[in-house]
Order: C-alpha cells, then structure tokens, then sequence
C-alpha cells in the first residue's frame, strides 16, 4: 500500500451529503442519498456495492457526467472548489486536467474513428495549448509508460485494432495526459480477462507510486478492493453503509450488507463422480476453423482455428468446468458440442456419432442437449411471455400437447427455478438479471435435457446473485442427474461447481485434471498465471501483481 | 482502395448487362412501337422505317445489336426526336439535370445537417419539435403540390424569380427547382441527422470527451457528428443517383430541358433507344454512387475499411 496508515495527508476531495436523483415518468428516483467521503493525495479508496448501489453515479455527478434527467445536490470539495456549483467552463478546466476518469467499457468508451494518439493527445491540446505535434510526442511517451507494445505502430491504430487491455492502457495514458491529483476508475477490470485484469491493476498501481494521484476505484468485486484499497466505502441502495480500512472491513465487517457481500463469494465444492458412471457426451478431435477471408483472386485462403483437436469426456452428474481467456475458443467449443457450428472430428452423446447428423434427425437428441448463455438481457426476446418463453422448445418437441398441459409444464418448471408460476404472463423486461437467467434455466429444465451446456451464465450477474444461481443448478444438478458444462472466465465459481476443469488457451486443451488437483497444484505456465490472477491461490495474496 | 474500387467497378459489369437485358426484353413485350401514330404511316413508309432502324429484324438479333453498340458505347439515334441520337439528347440534357441535383442536394446536407443538430442538442425542446414538425412537412407534401405552389407565390404573385423556364441556366431560374428538389430531401437529412446525433451523444465515447472537459463545440462536432453523419452517407448513395439523373415532376412543371422528362416521355413514346439510354445512365449512376458511398462510408469509419 502506498503510504502509511499513521502519516497525515493532505484531503484532496471531501464529498458532503451527496444526493444524486433522476426525474423518471413515474416520479424521481432516488440513486444517491447522503453520500459523504474523502480522498487523501496519494490514497485508494473503493467504492464497493452491487449493481444499483450508486456507486458509479456518486462519481458521475462529480464529473458533471449524469444523464440529463439527473440533477445532484451537496457539495464536492476540490482544493477549495465545489465541484457540482462550478459552470461548465471552470469544471472543463478541472475535469481531464486535474480529475481524470477511466471507464469500464474499454470497447464503447473510445471514439471508434479517431486514432488512439490523437485521443490521447486531444485533452492535452485543449488544457494546456500544446501543439498537435508536441501532444503526440508525449502521448507516445504515455504509450510506452503504460507499456503497450510496440508503441510507435499502436499510437496510429484505432481502437477496433487494439485487444481490450491494450484499449484500457490506452485510457489509462489518456487519464495521465495532464499529471491529474485524481484518478477515477470506475469498474475498469470488470469487462477484462482475469490475467489482463491483473496486469492492469498493476500497472495502476505501479503509476501511483510513480506518480502520486489518488484513485478512487469503483468496483464489485472485493477481491480486487481487499489487494488494492487502503479504505473502503460499502454502498447500498444509494446510501454508504459501512466504511474503513479494508484490513478493518474485511477482518470485521460490522454492517449487515457487508458481511453478506464477503459471505457471497462462492463456496463449496462437488465431490467428483465415480470412475463406472456411463459417458453422457465425448468429443474427439473436434476442430472448429472459420475462414479469415483473404482468399479472393487464388491467394491462400486464412483461417482461425478457434477449437483445435479437442478432446473431452462428460459422465452422467459430472461437471466439467472450461476455464480460459476470451478467445480461447470456450464457448465455440461450446457451440460445435451442441451442432451449432460445423466442426471436425467425432463427437458421440449417449453413445451415438452426433456429428454427422443432419439437423430433422438430431431434433430428439437436441432436446437433450440444452443451453443458457451469458447475456441474461439478450437471450430471451422481450416480445413474448415468460410463459411463451419456457413452453417454446415444447412446441417443437412435443406438438401434440394441449395448451392446458403446455402451461401445467411451464408451471413446474418455473416453480423448479424457484420463480412464481404466475409469473407466466409478464414480460422479460420486468425481471431482474438472476431472475432472467432462472426464466432461461427453467426454458432449458422444461424439456428435461440430459446436458446443460451453462455459458457464462454468472458473469452478467452481482455476486450475491450468482451465489443464488449457483446453488440453485447444484440443486438441479442433484435432483435430475444433469450433467453440466460449465463454461466461465470466473475460477471462483468454476472451482465451486465443476468437479473436474479443462483450462483453453488458443482453441487448444492447456491442462485437464479434477478441480482441486488444478488449483492446488497447477502444472502448465498459463494456468499458474491463471490462477494467480484471479486471487485464488490462498494465502499468496497479491504476489501475482503486486511486485 | 484503388483495387477495391476497381473490383467494385467491374462487379457491377454483371448486374448492368442484366439490367439492360431485362428492359430490352420488357419494353419490346408492350405494344405498340415507335411508328405507330395516330394517324398511320402509309405502309411501305412504314417499312422503310422499319428497316432502317433494324427493327424489321428478329428481336434476337436487335438485342445483340443493341449491346455491340453499347459497348462501342453507342447509344443509337433516338426513333422519336429525329436527327438526334440518344448521346446527343443526354449530352445536352444530363448536365442540367446534375447542376440541379448537386444543388439540391449541397442544400440539403446543408440545412439538413444544421436542423437535425439543432434538433438533437435541443431534444423535446420547441426547437427540437419545429424541426420534426418541418421535417413531417417536407416529407409529407409531395413536389407536384410545392412546385406549382412556390411558381405561383415567387412567380406569379410577387414576380420575384422566372415562374419557369431555364433561361440559360441563370441563376434566378434555378432557385424555385433547386428548392423544390431539396425540400424532402432537407427534410430526411434532417431526421436521420437527429436520430443518429442523439444516439451519439448518449455513447460512451462522448462521455469520455466530456469527461475529459473538451469544450462543448468539440465534443459535438468532432465527436458526435462525425458518427451522426453515417447514416446519411448511406442514404446518399440511392438519393445523389436520383437527384443528379433529374426529376420528372419538377423539369415539366418549370419546364427545364433536363433528361428526366426522357424517363416517362420516352416509354410513353416507345422511343426504344432512348428508354435504354435512360436505363443505362440512371443504372451507371446508382453503381458509381453506391461505390462513392462506400469509399466515403469506409474514410470516415476506419472499422468498415477494407484490407485492399
């Protein structure tokens, strides 16, 4: 941590009674109520809570950023200045210059036409009159100390050319253009693979020190605020309901809400299944290629090999957990497992080749094989019921049956995800996030599958909810004798649900073994790295980045 | 880019010669013909006529004419307006037509643009509803009621400007046209500007620049417009094509010696030659524009380029 807990610092941002409130059609909301906190030169502070908490709008009202129904009210101390009674043109002055921000969207939050050193260089140009030329020199100077590669070529890129950490980098450069006291970063990680996530946390670190701003850090994942911050804010439903040291915080959570956020993370572990249990599904060799274009006029035509000679074996009630960075060919694998991509090789479930199969034929063994994916909000069309929904794979597979009976299923199968059956009748829109994700396990319980292939079916969802729908697929899982195939970037669940855990690095298999074998003892390179980047290694905190 | 556009050039090869084949075929399926008059032809005139210009010939052989013609890139004389050809009648008649479009179109951006900003930075202000209103209206009332209506107000009533005519191409004779072609066309500008502008300004990207305290006028004008204006780079390609090969309905009410009065009066007149020319330019125009639209789309937007 950068400085001691005894040595008084100077208080760089004090916020007092902080309301932050939209006019909406049906009256105001209130997202922020009575926020107060202080930033010390030099300190981290987070700001932890779920989604809904307000934690992002506390710091958009500070940068004069709310949407324009939204009006705040208190006060923002910056060196003596109110920053929410400022006019646009003096908080101008302030914000990009002596404030900064880095946003969580590193593929939104950067304008798609221009090139990233011009970006860079755009706030430089218009705080501090530096020329073109002169603000592209130093942007380039902030390219290589945030260590993109090969900097000279990145600074002329655009940002659809660039990875997503290279993107955030880029943001970060742009964030220290004008040597700001303040860095705001507002769930820079979340959208990040694991091990990108670590090195961008370290580089953040690394500038602080070098460079002595105060951060305050928005996130909702304590993993992150326990290595990171020094103190800590814990927001509920607009309000802060428990501060101070993070060592404090976490030791001794004294508020309700906080202690449910620690008891969130996930836990358990499945006991492996027997070595005798019947193979659901076994993939050999399955290769999935896409052609990269190129192939006009004769010249060779590319291709991306985005699943390469795979293979796998799924007993009945096992879970197998695919862990990997994105682009490692997870969910493609995903895909070609369930006939929705071509692919090469064999792939038999319940002992019959299913890769030959063309589509009429596989349609009794397609309801055995079912999927929930990641995007809770995408997957299910806003334009039908809940219960069109569930019932819409029935419709399909058993055409015979009366509405009466179609609605008696969906009933259950609501009723098994723990949703209230009357909810038959309402829209998708009115559900939360976990409450979606349940609505798209029940569309998959209806048709009683075999196999459950789960695509990130956590990743769009607060941790105190995911805890939820994990504990509701182990009770499937127990009850139906499902197999599932786990796919996550999130090793914390992974390792709580799956008991044996393929790790995919490039389309290929970097390691396989049972889940505790993986974590404790992780053979390969990329899985140590891995696994040092998601914080797991107990009692080996912060190593992974910190050094 | 330069084999990009060559490729999209000789991509479109294809598409015209069916283009041209399909017409050929069409046109010769309705009845009647160039001679036929209303007071008829003595036949033996009839079948010089004929003769001479080889429609006497079977309809095979007339389609394989035509096209070695056309790739000599001869159009042929037209049959109804004696002693010109078709090349004649375009080479006098396309370059009016294309000053008016280009005009009308230059106006259009420019107001329109202005308008759906204005618009977009004022939503569900009463600037905002003014401009939605203007854009209604100007999509809504047709030219044939606009044309007429501006030649009897600044015509006829206050006398300002030519109630029609061409006049040689003065300015004063291109105003009322110009506007009259413009208007519908200030008006879709105008609402796809404000969509696509309000849209933008709720992105990320613009957060950011605000975030970074830019000034107002760069966040909008370098930020926010440069991606309001994709959406009307799209819709320029089919719009420019139509506007620059002339508008039937604003040539007869001013009377402007234009080509797109060749679009009715030529099929009407079962003036072959010149139908197919008509076909053939207004076809080379949507190709070249669609193609100008895609190089544009492509500057402007670096994610659309094309690893040529």
């Amino acid at each position: 941590m950068t400085g001691g807990a005894g040595k008084e610092r100077q208080t760089l941002l004090a916020v007092r009674d902080l309301n932050v409130a939209f006019r909406l059609a049906d009256g105001p909301v209130h997202a922020v109520r009575g926020v107060d906190f202080t930033l010390a030169a030099g300190e981290t502070v987070a700001i932890v809570g779920e989604s809904g908490s307000g934690k992002s709008q506390t710091v958009m009202a500070l940068m004069g950023l709310l949407a324009a129904n939204g009006t705040a009210s208190g006060r923002a101390l910056y060196r003596g200045e109110d920053l929410l009674a400022l006019s646009p043109r003096r908080l101008n002055r302030i914000r990009g210059e002596k404030i900064t921000m880095i946003f969580q969207e590193p593929m939104s939050s950067l304008d798609p036409l221009y090139r990233v050193g011009r970006q860079i260089a755009e706030p430089m140009v218009y705080h501090r009159g530096l020329s073109w030329r002169a603000a592209r020199k130093r942007a380039l100077e902030l390219l290589k100390l945030v260590r993109i590669p090969d900097a000279e070529r990145r600074i002329d890129a655009y940002p659809h050319e660039l990875s997503g950490g290279q993107r955030q980098r880029v943001m970060i450069a742009m964030a220290l253009a004008n040597d700001p006291d303040i860095l705001i970063a507002d769930e820079p990680t979340t959208a990040l693979d694991v091990t990108i996530q670590a090195e961008i946390l370290k580089l953040l670190r690394e500038l602080q020190d070098r460079l002595g701003m105060g951060i305050v850090f928005i996130t909702h994942d304590l993993g992150i605020v326990r290595r990171f911050a020094e103190r800590v804010y814990v927001m509920r439903e607009g309000k802060v309901v428990e501060e101070g040291p993070v060592a404090d915080i976490f030791a001794a959570p004294r508020h309700a809400y906080t202690r449910m956020l620690l008891a969130a993370e996930p836990a358990g572990r499945k006991p492996p299944v027997d070595e005798a249990t019947p193979v659901i599904l076994e993939g050999r060799d399955v290769s999935v290629a896409f052609p990269l274009g190129g192939g006009f006029l004769g010249r060779q035509r590319q291709e991306l090999k985005a699943v390469d000679r795979l293979t796998l074996t799924l007993r009945e009630g096992e879970t197998l957990g695919v862990v990997g960075d994105s682009g490692s060919g997870k969910s493609t694998l995903a895909r070609a497992l369930l006939r929705l991509v071509p692919s090469e090789g064999e792939i038999a479930f319940l002992g019959r080749d299913i890769a030959g199969l063309n589509l009429r034929r596989e349609r009794g063994l397609r309801r055995q094989l079912q999927i929930v994916f990641q995007d809770p909000y995408g997957s299910l069309s806003p334009r039908l019921t809940i219960g069109e929904i569930v019932t819409e794979g029935l419709l399909v597979h058993e055409p015979s049956l009366s509405r009466a009976e179609r609605d008696r299923r969906a009933a259950a199968a609501l009723k098994e995800v723990q949703l209230d059956p009357a909810m038959q009748t309402r829209y998708p829109h009115e559900f939360s996030g976990g409450q979606r994700q349940r609505i798209a396990i029940a569309r998959a319980m209806i048709l009683k599958p075999k196999l459950l292939v789960l695509d990130e079916p956590t990743s769009a969802l607060d941790r105190s909810v995911q805890k939820e729908i994990v504990e509701l697929l182990r009770r499937l899982q127990a009850e139906h004798r499902l197999t599932y195939l786990f796919i996550s970037h999130d090793l914390a669940v992974v390792r709580a649900l799956a008991d044996r855990v393929l790790v995919m690095k490039d389309g290929r298999a970097v390691e396989e073994g049972e889940t505790e074998e993986i974590f404790a003892r992780p053979r390969q390179d990329y899985t140590k790295r891995l696994m040092a980047a998601a914080f797991l290694s107990a009692g080996a905190p912060a190593e992974a980045w910190a050094g | 880019m330069l084999a990009y556009a060559l490729k999209r050039l000789l991509s479109a090869v294809p598409t015209l010669f069916l283009i041209v084949t399909i017409s050929f075929f069409l046109m010769r399926v309705a009845p009647g013909g160039p001679f036929h008059l209303e007071r008829p032809l003595e036949a033996k005139v009839m079948e010089n006529l004929n003769r001479l210009y080889h429609l006497d010939e079977p309809l095979w052989r007339q389609y394989f004419l035509y096209l070695s013609n056309l790739l000599r890139g001869d159009l042929g004389p037209s049959f109804v307006y004696r002693d010109f050809t078709v090349a004649d009648l375009f080479a006098a008649g396309l370059p009016v037509s294309i000053q008016l479009g280009a005009s009308a179109l230059a106006l259009a951006l420019l107001i329109g643009t202005f308008l759906g900003c204005i618009a977009a930075l004022r939503q569900n202000s009463a600037a905002d509803y003014l401009v939605v209103g203007i854009a209604t209206f100007g999509i809504t009332v047709p030219p044939f009621v606009v044309a007429p209506v501006l030649s009897l107000i600044f015509g006829v009533s206050l006398g300002w400007l030519p109630a029609g005519g061409w006049g040689d191409g003065a300015l004063a004779n291109k105003i009322l046209p110009v506007l009259t072609l413009a208007l519908p066309q200030i008006a879709i500008v105008a609402r796809l500007i404000r969509g696509a502008m309000i849209e933008a300004l709720r992105s990320d990207h613009v957060r950011t620049a605000r975030a970074y305290g830019l000034p107002t006028r760069i966040v909008v004008a370098v930020h926010a417009l440069r991606a309001a204006i994709l959406p009307v780079v799209s819709y320029l390609g089919p719009a420019a094509a139509a506007l620059l090969t002339g508008s039937i309905v604003v040539e007869t009410i001013f009377g402007i010696p234009g080509i797109g009065r060749y679009f009715v009066q030529a099929a009407l007149n079962r003036d072959y030659t010149l139908v197919m020319g008509t076909v053939v330019v207004v076809s080379l125009f949507v190709v070249l524009f669609n193609l100008v639209v895609d190089l544009l789309y492509a500057w402007l937007d670096p994610r659309v380029r094309f690893n040529a």
